[in-house]
């Protein structure tokens, strides 16, 4: 059983702040972390290999894209008990959107080889939520969003819930199979001693464009059908207005309103 | 200050303070309210590998010393006493096997409790058997096979939660001191049970309680060293966890002028953050320098102990007395620098004066840890002017 989890470098958000001039987010001096969603992808990943003993012969290898300082993220999580750590880094790289995204990491599991693919339900910088999904697309492969619950793995089959806004699905797919978790999955460890030395020594695997085989075109900016044209903070709405009273009062001054304005 | 910690030993050092932080901050304040046993805390430090820091590689452990035990149980104490006396009566428990098991012994039990899946406790203290250790009066009687325990111990911490006992226990009441034994009883074994659970006035998360021994037989080879060594494994055991005890009073201290810091700048009487006033400057000053004082040595009496020198009793009982002397003094004081906020259970700092009393108390009182030292002292003299 090889079990791949895609992470994410990504700025932490409860430092970060925005430029009121660009719009941007001020990215120089904040500490990057692992998006919290991958965090319960990597304990997914580590609880299906305990639960798994040694006998399934079950190892975890974590992939991420992005700059060579996405590195850190990679040693992090082997610090928690992952076995092995692919980055796939390039210039040619830079600027993709969710869809070249999806294309380099597919094209990195398909060299890696997977069983389970896990991903995080999205990640709190970009909240697309897409590259999971997309990455299962190019690999033709089934998958299971949103997962709340892992019922089950038995032969080549997995069981999930998938949450629901109304409850959960009841899920099975055929191995290899991709999922993406939400929080309510479990609760991430803490890393060991263990693991953080492993997580100095380790020798992280550095794939490029050349070794994905994919063309310049298909990578990066010039692969991305998406282009950000504006990146704006929303104005404030305005103009709220606060009942007051009991509650009897307050419900009477808002039918009211509702009324005058012709919504009721 | 820059006490020159290797890569590893930081990390061990921040790994501590991020289950401190992360895991006992938010729930220390409901342990001790409920008197519970911190068990997710527990699992917390055996997933990070801590409870096989001190344990050999061979065993399963990570191979480190008294130093790196004492690391860990410092940044532990910044947050809680009463977890981190669990954890480091856990050591207490398993220095006997250590130093004087032999080698089917510790295959046998120290994989499990390097990796956290048994805790361990440590059974020295009755009744009538405190800082006077001569006075025990629970029996091991030699019976085929097997020995036969019968007494009961008292203030066992970890007492009923541990699922490996090391026990001192007289096998030959004629020879006084040498006829103690040491042993090593499996929670379970029938005519093996617990009496009543303390409660305490503070490390209140930890257990303590009663073991009872009625006609409990073990298996002979469950002595650890030879029959009548039960003393010289006690004392040494000691010796060893003794810094743990110092490490505990300057993680506590530190943590309470930690409170008592951030309390005083924020304070605001006669028109000023109080950390301004000389009164309270000089209280912060004091504490930190002694807080200080009690680390270095601590942190030197550790690497003494893990240097393999032959006798750290009196090294390990300057170590103890000193650090948590100042534990007292410091909690008492962050109390006071926080008037009555300070007493308070909103703030921390009441708990961490409540917990700091038993410091001075438990492995022995630091009246004794004086006797010991002058008796270290009077022989060194007497050996000298002998030499004369």
């Amino acid at each position: 059983m090889r079990i791949v989890v895609c992470i994410k470098q990504v700025p932490d958000t409860s430092e970060v702040k925005i430029n009121p001039e660009t719009g941007a987010l001020v990215r120089e001096g904040v500490p990057s972390i692992i998006n919290p969603f991958d965090m319960h992808a990597i304990e997914a990943a580590l609880s299906i290999k305990e639960q798994l003993g040694s006998s399934a012969a079950c190892s975890v290898c974590v992939l991420t894209m992005g700059p060579p300082q996405a590195e850190s993220a990679l040693r992090e999580a082997v610090s928690f008990g992952v076995d092995e750590a692919v980055l796939v880094s390039g210039r040619e790289f830079a600027g993709g959107d969710t869809l070249a995204t999806s294309r380099a990491l597919s094209a990195a599991i398909s060299k890696i080889g997977a069983d389970i693919i896990i991903c995080g339900k999205q990640a709190i910088d970009g909240d697309t939520a897409q590259v999971g999904p997309e990455v299962a697309e190019f690999l033709d492969i089934p998958h299971i969003s949103y997962v709340k619950k892992i019922s089950g793995i038995s032969g080549a089959v997995i069981r999930a819930e998938r949450m629901m806004d109304d409850g959960h699905d009841v899920v099975e797919a055929e191995l290899p199979c991709l999922i993406t978790v939400v929080r309510e999955l479990n609760t991430p460890r803490l890393p060991s001693l263990k693991g953080k030395m492993a997580a100095k020594k380790i020798e992280i695997k550095k794939l490029g464009l050349a070794d994905l085989g994919i063309s310049e075109e298909e990578a990066g900016f010039k692969g991305s059908p998406t282009q950000v044209k504006k990146i704006f903070t929303p104005s404030a709405r305005t103009g709220r207005r606060m009942a007051e009273g009991s509650i009897e009062e307050q419900v009477d001054a808002i039918i009211k309103e509702l009324m005058e304005r012709k919504c009721l | 200050m820059d006490y020159f910690l290797s890569e590893e030993q930081l990390m061990i050092k921040d790994l501590a303070r991020q289950i401190a932080v992360e895991k006992v901050v938010p729930v220390r304040e409901e342990l001790d309210e409920k008197e519970e046993f911190p068990w997710e805390i527990m699992k917390a430090l055996a997933q990070s590998d801590l409870f096989g820091l001190f344990i050999p590689e061979q065993y399963g452990g990570l191979g480190k010393g008294a130093f790196e035990l004492a690391l860990a149980v410092e940044e532990l104490s910044k947050a809680c006493v009463g977890v981190a006396t669990t954890y480091a009566a856990n050591a207490l428990g398993t220095y006997p096997l250590l130093l004087f098991g032999t080698d089917e012994q510790k295959k046998k039990y120290l994989p499990d409790i390097a990796a956290g899946k048994k805790l361990v406790a440590f059974g020295l203290t009755e009744a009538n058997a405190g800082s006077d250790a001569g006075g025990i009066q629970t029996t091991a009687r030699a019976d085929g096979d097997h020995y036969v325990l019968n007494g009961t111990k008292q203030w066992i911490t970890n007492g009923g939660e541990a699922e490996i006992y090391t026990v001192i226990a007289i096998t030959d009441k004629t020879r006084g001191a040498r006829g103690a034994s040491a042993f090593v009883v499996e929670k379970g074994t029938p005519g093996f049970s617990f009496g009543k659970k303390e409660r305490k006035m503070g490390i209140r998360a930890s257990a303590t309680r009663e073991l009872v021994f009625e006609d409990c037989k073990i298996p002979k080879a469950n002595i650890i060293a030879r029959e009548g060594m039960g003393f010289i494994v006690a004392m040494k055991t000691l010796d060893n966890s003794r810094a743990g005890v110092g490490a505990q009073g300057v993680g506590v201290a530190q943590g309470a002028i930690d409170e008592a810091l951030k309390f005083a700048r924020q304070r605001v009487q006669f028109g000023h953050p109080i950390i301004s006033f000389q009164a309270i400057q000089h209280m912060l000053a004091d504490m930190a320098t002694e807080t200080e004082a009690a680390r270095a040595l601590v942190y030197a009496a550790a690497r003494y102990i893990d240097s393999g020198a032959k006798d750290v009793t009196r090294a390990s009982a300057m170590a103890k007395l000193f650090a948590t002397d100042v534990a007292m003094r410091v909690t008492t004081n962050a109390v006071q620098v926080m008037g009555g906020s300070g007493y308070m259970k909103e703030y921390p700092v009441e708990k961490m004066m409540r917990d700091a009393k038993i410091l001075q108390i438990y492995e022995g009182t630091n009246q004794i840890q004086r006797n010991v030292i002058a008796q270290a002292l009077i022989k060194e003299s007497a050996a000298a002017s002998k030499g004369k």
